[in-house]
């Protein structure tokens, strides 16, 4: 402890307080602070601020440009979902269209049918009652014939044919509304 | 000699004796951790500004990092005004963040342990700022020392407490880093004597507290060159915006 109070004894104890190297120090404070200020303040600092304002914008420009393609992809979302919603109503209008042409169609041809058939059965019901009316004639004219015939053979003298036929009309007149009677 | 905790502190010659008229500006070893400190600095942030990568790598990442500390320590304490001293500031942080850090080497030399160092950077600010504010507000800037809503019979007292506070400025910056430095390193010094001189039995205990103190002195390292920043950026704040 005596050897070290000797060393230090020619600064006070405290090498700070020696005047000695005081103004090396200023000196040299003031040169490598005074270079460090200039370089950093001149080309290192400048740069780095830079760097964080590219950087900032470019992230901001990112962030622009997704929300951009968000967008359009959005509208492209919007248009596609249109697309298939027209091509569905289409498609209806397709099965529609289709399906009223076959109903038409089907009407058609069974109004038609229908009209055959009707006209056959109209023809067939004339074709009846021609007959009808032919066959009734001719059975007046058979029993008239035959009436006549008959008498003939029986009283041996013509007898008018009016006559008889106004008979043969009654009595069938008759029998018509007995049968019809019952 | 060298068990002298007072000894780390010596200042000596590197190379021959150079003097200006009759002043010594000989290269010592404090110009030595002087000019070691400024082109760690330059080298590191001149690395961390070359890129341009949008994914910043290590480097560039530190170096964008303190950029945006100081500058919102700086925005933060003195406001948008203060954005022109922003160079200084980092310079100035960075420096003395540097020569403390360094000093924690061991063998080596802490810049900021000797008062002369942290008085001139301390005086330089203390007239810079001065002159801004007289610069700013013309007289206007003797406000400073007239706090509003004092009574008028304190006012004299008053005035004289903030004169007196204001002068004592560049000396309560300077010694705090000073003292804080040179008290951390003579107290590792302090306990690594202890360690050698109590031996391989009771040296454990010294040792563990020297291994504390070293994270402890890290530690005060940053936050000193913090906090002489921080006092630089509200000198400059008083300056610029005038509160009082």
């Amino acid at each position: 402890m005596l050897a070290t109070h000797a060393q230090s004894g020619e600064s006070g104890g405290m090498p700070q307080l020696n005047p000695e190297f005081w103004v090396s120090q200023i000196v040299w404070l003031v040169l490598t602070f005074g270079l460090l200020y200039i370089i950093l303040s001149k080309l290192i600092l400048p740069k780095i601020s830079n760097n964080l304002e590219t950087r900032k914008s470019q992230i901001l420009e990112n962030i622009e440009t997704a929300e951009k393609q968000r967008e359009e992809s959005d509208k492209k979302l919007k248009e596609f979902e249109k697309i298939i919603l027209e091509s569905k109503l289409e498609a209806k209008n397709y099965f529609n269209e289709a399906r009223q042409k076959i109903q038409e169609d089907i009407t058609n041809k069974r109004n038609a049918l229908d009209k055959d058939i009707d006209d056959e059965i109209r023809a067939a019901e004339q074709e009846i009652k021609n007959l009808n009316t032919a066959s009734r004639e001719k059975i007046k004219n058979i029993a008239v014939e035959t009436s006549s015939e008959l008498i003939k053979q029986l009283i041996g003298e013509e007898t008018n044919n009016s006559s008889i036929s106004a008979i043969v009309e009654e009595q069938s007149k008759k029998n018509k509304e007995e049968q019809h009677g019952i | 000699m060298a068990a002298n905790p007072m000894y780390q502190f010596n200042v000596y010659r590197i190379g021959p004796e150079i003097k200006l008229g009759s002043v010594d500006i000989s290269f010592t070893n404090a110009s030595l951790f002087m000019v070691i400190s400024t082109l760690a600095v330059l080298i590191i942030f001149n690395l961390g500004a070359k890129k341009k990568s949008l994914i910043p790598d290590k480097i560039q990442l530190l170096a964008e990092l303190s950029y945006s500390f100081v500058s919102k320590m700086i925005s933060d304490t003195a406001g948008s005004k203060a954005k022109p001293y922003f160079s200084f500031i980092f310079s100035l942080f960075m420096f003395v963040l540097f020569c403390n850090m360094f000093g924690m080497i061991p063998y080596s030399f802490t810049v900021t342990s000797h008062i002369i160092v942290t008085f001139t950077l301390a005086a330089f600010i203390f007239i810079g700022v001065t002159v801004i504010g007289f610069i700013k507000h013309g007289f206007g800037y003797l406000k400073l020392f007239v706090p509003s809503g004092v009574p008028i019979i304190l006012l004299p007292l008053i005035v004289v407490i903030e004169i007196i506070s204001y002068l004592s400025r560049p000396v309560s910056l300077s010694v705090r880093l000073f003292a804080n430095m040179m008290a951390g390193h003579t107290m590792m010094k302090v306990f690594g004597g202890f360690v050698i001189s109590l031996g391989i039995i009771g040296g454990w205990l010294p040792l563990s507290f020297s291994v504390a103190l070293t994270g402890l002195e890290i530690l005060v390292a940053f936050l000193q060159a913090y906090v002489f920043a921080i006092l630089t950026c509200i000198y400059l704040n008083d300056a610029l915006n005038l509160h009082h």
